[in-house]
């Protein structure tokens, strides 16, 4: 890692897993807020495993900054495990949906080479109206909204981001270890510093 | 759906009440037992009642001590922790009551002090609707507590509780609040008994050593030729106050403190230099940017230790022990990080260095001691001018205490030189507000740390600007007898503030210019013996007289107006800039 990587903005993908619990969503938020960050993207679900929740947070920010938030995020008691990483080390993906008057789609074939370009598919077909929905980067979802909007684009929305960790192998090891009263030696406390720059020198 | 499954249970509970053995506010007060606590500061109120009569039953085991506001309360929990290791214990009602916590829990979250308190809550079912004495306490206290939690229903609080002491007490210990709903301290359960919780999945409060990290501090460590050693509260909080010592005789290392550190290493001990920081020793700071691997050891590096960052030890190598990992790395990098109990940590790293003297390295620091007791110590211990300073209070407390008693600092000029100049003998011994810096903290942390240590003496040193603020307590201090000995240093300002106002605005003296009212007069109103002072030569027999007097005793000390705290690290400066004058 060189130091130009840890002073320059960019975005990272932070994923947290966590217990289901109440007011923890405004426990890692407010470790934001404290240091006048904003969330660009804020997405919470539940993972694989029953009873654990996955958040994935984007923001813009330093690695150094990064590294510290997700530090202090993985301090709070509900909170199993966080990692963060650049968009090239995920696979992230968007979902937005975009309303259009159905005669507009109807009348003109040009619209439907458009969407189809653009890899929408139809979710529902009314007569006043036609639901889209497409994913992809947030350029992809963009501008299928400014190839609709001269045919009468009604509403429009989008999901926050979510994204797969490239080399992560899951996390149902991982809770295994959690879930045990003594921890292995094998296990992950120590992972970060691990990770770190073997800045020893002797 | 939820709040309607929540009123169907409370009826349920009704009907069901003859089967039902405890209530909820009950198997609270048991818990508390279970857990050991023995002192609970608190104050009732509505949302409160159930526990408050749950409480009136169990008198003869648990030890309420009624305070005069929640703020006092909270102090009192910090000072009965910080004094006992235990977890300190609070009780306040909803709303105001708990809001009057905040400051408490903000100054227990920076300076990790142990605590529970109990909130009460409105019933369930009026939660959300701005109901009497309503206030969203979980979401006002989420920044500053290590771990929060509401419970609406009786059959959560066991494990709730469980939760919160084993929380408030591990890894690195925090402020904990419970918020117990009206309808759940009256419902009544099935309980099958107390279980201590000692596992959450989601948490882990220390790691397991590492032994590469320890091998790479040790082999630092044995080729420096000027180590240095910061120690912070960690030591203490960790019990690992025996363990350090150890380490440090064997390493020779050079050894200085944060103020919350103070006491864990005796302060005459040969290798004890003296206080970091802003208004700490002068060779510490001077020698922070010449040493060439720092260790430190439970300290966080705090804005007040390290002055400007960027020049802060830049030449040294940076080893950093300490229990809670978000700490590596934040404000100085590390050069090897050791993440663990230092109770654990030590031991391992004392283990693999070498047995040295450093006694070169060591006079430097006497060297720059020696400057500083004659540029500063001197007219501040013994002055030869009329009228009384601050420190000498201090020294002829140390002589009359030999280094037994705890002291208790509020926060300004008198709290740096009470921690400067206090003698500890013992660990646990200086008590203060580190990282929040509260005014008012003095008085009922004095109060609570008489309980947690009752066979210590308690010595309370005040500023004339902080006693104000929570003065209310001599009212606690007047119901429960308790023995504190109280100090008030008043120089009639507000006079850190106004030091920087002398420094650094053209001494400007903007509202730092404060009256007090007769505190003697005050004082009796309570029942509580005082004297003022002015004169040196009856300074020492007015200590004496506190100190041997039979309960709580307050002495006023007319100190110089317009004296300043040096040395003095000026903010935005580095730790090596520091002035004497």
């Amino acid at each position: 890692m060189t130091d130009q990587k840890h002073i320059e903005r960019q975005e990272f993908n932070i994923t947290v897993y966590a217990e289901n619990q109440i007011g923890l969503l405004n426990r890692i938020a407010i470790i934001f807020t404290r240091r006048k960050i904003n969330i660009d993207s804020l997405n919470t679900s539940p993972s694989e495993i029953e009873g654990i929740h996955r958040f994935n947070i984007v923001i813009h920010e330093t690695e150094e900054v990064v590294r510290k938030l997700a530090g202090q995020i993985e301090k709070q008691v509900e909170v199993l495990k966080v990692y963060y990483h650049t968009n090239e080390d995920v696979i992230w993906q968007e979902m937005a949906l975009y309303k259009v008057p159905t005669d507009v789609i109807a009348e003109k074939a040009l619209v439907e080479r458009l969407l189809r370009e653009n890899g929408a598919r139809a979710v529902v077909i009314r007569k006043d109206y036609t639901v889209f929905e497409t994913t992809g980067h947030r350029e992809e979802t963009d501008n299928l909204i400014k190839v609709l909007q001269p045919y009468g684009l009604i509403e429009f929305v989008r999901s926050a981001r979510i994204a797969i960790i490239k080399n992560s192998e899951g996390f149902n090891r991982k809770l295994r270890e959690f879930e045990q009263a003594e921890p292995g030696h094998e296990v992950v406390e120590n992972e970060y510093l691990n990770n770190r720059d073997k800045v020893f020198t002797m | 759906m939820k709040l309607m499954l929540t009123q169907e249970k409370q009826a349920t509970a009704l009907l069901e009440e003859e089967t039902k053995a405890v209530s909820g506010a009950e198997a609270l007060i048991i818990g508390l037992l279970e857990e050991g606590v023995e002192t609970i500061f608190g104050y009732p109120g509505g949302a409160i009642m159930p526990i408050y009569d749950a409480l009136y039953d169990y008198q003869d085991k648990l030890n309420h001590i009624l305070v005069r506001h929640e703020q006092g309360g909270i102090h009192a929990g910090q000072g009965y922790a910080r004094a006992s290791g235990k977890v300190g214990v609070v009780f306040a009602t909803s709303g105001p009551g708990a809001t009057n916590l905040v400051t408490g829990l903000a100054d227990a979250m920076i300076d990790s002090t142990p605590l529970v308190c109990i909130t009460g809550q409105v019933f369930a079912h009026l939660l959300g609707t701005d109901a009497f004495q309503e206030t969203d306490i979980i979401n006002i206290t989420t920044p500053v507590t290590k771990w929060n939690h509401q419970v609406t229903n009786a059959e959560e609080i066991p494990e709730a509780l469980a939760k919160a002491f084993y929380i408030a007490k591990s890894g690195r210990p925090g402020p904990v609040v419970i918020d117990i709903t009206k309808n759940a301290q009256i419902q009544k359960f099935d309980f099958a008994g107390y279980k201590p919780c000692n596992h959450i999945r989601s948490y882990r409060p220390k790691p397991i050593v590492r032994k590469e990290y320890i091998e790479q501090a040790a082999e630092l460590i044995n080729q420096a030729k000027k180590p240095f050693v910061l120690w912070g509260q960690g030591v203490m909080l960790g019990s690992a106050e025996q363990e350090f010592k150890t380490f440090i005789e064997k390493s020779g290392i050079p050894a200085a403190w944060t103020i919350l550190g103070a006491g864990a290493l005796p302060s005459d001990h040969s290798h004890n230099v003296g206080m970091l920081g802003m208004h700490g020793n002068y060779g510490p700071n001077v020698l922070t940017n010449e040493c060439d691997v720092l260790i430190a050891i439970g300290m966080r590096f705090d804005d007040r230790v390290t002055g400007r960052l960027d020049k802060y030890a830049k030449q040294a190598k940076v080893i950093h022990l300490d229990i809670d990992p978000s700490e590596i790395d934040k404000n100085v990098k590390t050069t090897v990080p050791v993440w663990g109990d230092c109770k654990e940590t030590l031991p391992l790293l004392t283990e693999l260095v070498q047995e040295k003297k450093h006694t070169e390295w060591l006079q430097r620091f006497r060297e720059y001691e020696a400057q500083e007791v004659e540029t500063v110590i001197k007219d501040e211990l013994f002055p030869t001018s009329e009228e009384l300073t601050m420190g000498e209070v201090i020294q002829q407390l140390n002589e009359l205490t030999k280094g037994e008693a705890i002291v208790v600092s509020d926060v300004g000029q008198h709290q740096m030189v009470a921690c400067r100049y206090a003698k500890l003998n013992h660990t646990r011994s200086n008590i203060t507000s580190g990282g929040a810096g509260t005014m008012g903290f003095a008085l009922p942390a004095a109060i609570g740390a008489k309980f947690g240590a009752p066979n210590r003496p308690v010595v309370a040193v005040i500023g004339d600007g902080g006693v104000q603020m929570t003065i209310q307590e001599l009212g606690t201090i007047m119901q429960s007898g308790v023995d504190v000995k109280i100090i008030i240093l008043n120089n009639q300002f507000l006079g850190m503030v106004r030091q920087w106002q002398e420094l650094f605005n053209d001494r400007r003296y903007s509202f730092v210019d404060i009256t007090s009212p007769d505190y003697i007069t005050v004082a009796k109103g309570y029942h509580i013996e005082g004297k003022r002072v002015s004169k040196r030569e009856e300074l020492t027999s007015s200590l004496e007289e506190m100190l041997n007097h039979k309960g709580s005793f307050l002495l006023e000390v007319m100190v110089t107006k317009e004296n300043n705290v040096f040395p003095m690290v000026p903010q935005g400066c580095s730790v090596s800039e520091i002035r004497l004058k």
